[in-house]
């Protein structure tokens, strides 16, 4: 299966096998004009198989997403058809507006203003937890 | 601007230092009678609240301040919808320091972030209760003349009780302390409080359903209410309810010098047959609150500048 290289742009690698999609909603690809491609279940000598995501323009990426939900990802800045930047991805301190809280409880219920913040609070088991209500984040994958 | 949302907002010397000024007021209250004077407390009380709203105005008026409040909170602004960070920028103008309780959980913290004074946490929802874990270790202390080995046991609701878990997480930080969980099934401590505390500190636990067995070992026994709306059927309730009300022939094997101690306010879980026996100390738990608040206040009110 062929894609096209792309000249400007972003190449998300490495990404763990069925986590693409999800990936792809979190950095809201879905709303971008130009040229995306997801490419599902590609054979990877280090991890069996994985996905990859392409964007051919060079748009700001949320870092933090990509680093909550597949930390092993990688991120090539590509300019003029060559890769520029390699970025290595970690889970990040605090997630912001990336998920919401779930408690009913929480102040971000009625609070329609305020950020949803969550704090890495165990990085073995991958916890977050909410900074107002300390409510541990439901995995959304 | 430094506020206590949590009680491991403070460190155990701060703690210390809060101890340390909580007993001289109870030794030299005239020392203070005046130290807060000019100064006001902002009492947003978002839910009712009896017994922690009083101490905190007595706290402020035994340190010769004033205390400004909103009547209800179906009287003030947050009833026509303003947030709790507005409210907070604007009772700042009004006040010196702010003692908040709401029903939901983080608002005090929203309110910290957001106001230009200190905040204090009252309680946010089944969140946090700092002060009142203030008020339980100045009773330990007092009673026990420290924080270490101890064998302590926390009886009835563990699961909902978040002055059970603010104070195991408080007294994990001390040595040789062990803790005896005497629930229900229903009503366990939750698994992450045993994960993320106790096992994570390698503090020796027993958990137990049954309080006469556990008696004779505790130092402290912390006693909270079973409520009949966290069952799920009415039979279990009525077959555990008895199980957890403290009664004189319940201690018949406990230690002479155990400290017996309950958040308030009680329905039925202490007999008040208790109330003379001198192992009682819950009433003077709640004298000990208001000397940690003003402790409290004191401190907040220093490090802000405005003493």
């Amino acid at each position: 299966m062929n894609i096209d290289s792309i000249q400007n742009g972003i190449v998300i690698d490495h990404i763990t096998a069925g986590k693409g999609m999800k990936l792809y909603e979190l950095l809201n690809l879905d709303e971008l004009d130009c040229s995306v491609a997801i490419i599902k279940n590609v054979t990877s000598k280090k991890m069996g198989k994985k996905d990859i995501i392409k964007v051919d323009a060079d748009i700001p990426v949320n870092i933090d997403v990509i680093g909550y939900i597949d930390p092993g990802a990688t991120v090539n800045i590509i300019k003029n058809g060559i890769r520029a930047e390699k970025m290595n991805i970690q889970m990040p301190a605090i997630l912001t507006n990336v998920i919401k809280c779930k408690n009913p409880r929480c102040i971000t219920t009625t609070e329609q203003e305020l950020d949803h913040v969550f704090k890495l609070a165990d990085k073995e088991n991958k916890v977050y937890r909410c900074v107002y209500c300390e409510t541990k984040e439901e995995r959304v994958i | 601007m430094r506020s206590v949302i949590d009680v491991l907002d403070l460190s155990t010397t701060e703690l210390d230092e809060l101890i340390g000024v909580a007993n001289d007021i109870i030794d030299h209250p005239e020392n203070y009678r005046e130290v807060c004077k000019y100064k006001k407390l902002a009492t947003l009380f978002f839910e009712p609240s009896t017994r922690t709203r009083m101490s905190f105005e007595a706290a402020m008026y035994e340190l010769g301040g004033q205390v400004i409040s909103m009547s209800s909170a179906g009287a003030s602004s947050a009833a026509k919808g303003e947030s709790v960070a507005d409210t907070a920028k604007t009772v700042s103008c009004y006040a010196d320091i702010i003692a908040m309780r709401h029903p939901k959980e983080g608002a005090a913290l929203v309110a910290a972030r957001a106001a230009k004074i200190p905040v204090i946490n009252a309680g946010d929802g089944g969140h946090c209760h700092p002060t009142q874990t203030l008020a339980d270790l100045l009773t330990i202390y007092r009673e026990k003349g420290s924080f270490s080995n101890l064998t302590i046991g926390l009886c009835g609701d563990l699961k909902f009780g978040r002055t059970v878990h603010s104070l195991i997480n408080a007294m994990s930080r001390y040595d040789n302390n062990k803790f005896v969980l005497i629930s229900p099934e229903e009503l366990k401590v939750p698994s992450y409080v045993k994960r993320d505390v106790l096992k994570a500190k390698r503090i020796p636990y027993i958990q137990t359903t049954d309080l006469l067995g556990a008696m004779p070992d505790l130092d402290i026994l912390y006693m909270t209410r079973v409520q009949r709306e966290r069952f799920f059927n009415e039979e279990d309730y009525l077959r555990l309810k008895d199980s957890y009300i403290l009664t004189p022939e319940k201690l018949k094997n406990a230690k002479s010098d155990l400290s017996i101690m309950h958040p308030l306010p009680r329905v039925n879980e202490i007999s008040v047959a208790i109330d003379d026996d001198p192992r009682a100390c819950y009433f003077k738990q709640v004298l000990n609150g208001k000397y940690m608040r003003m402790a409290l206040i004191l401190k907040l009110l220093k490090e802000a500048d405005r003493l």
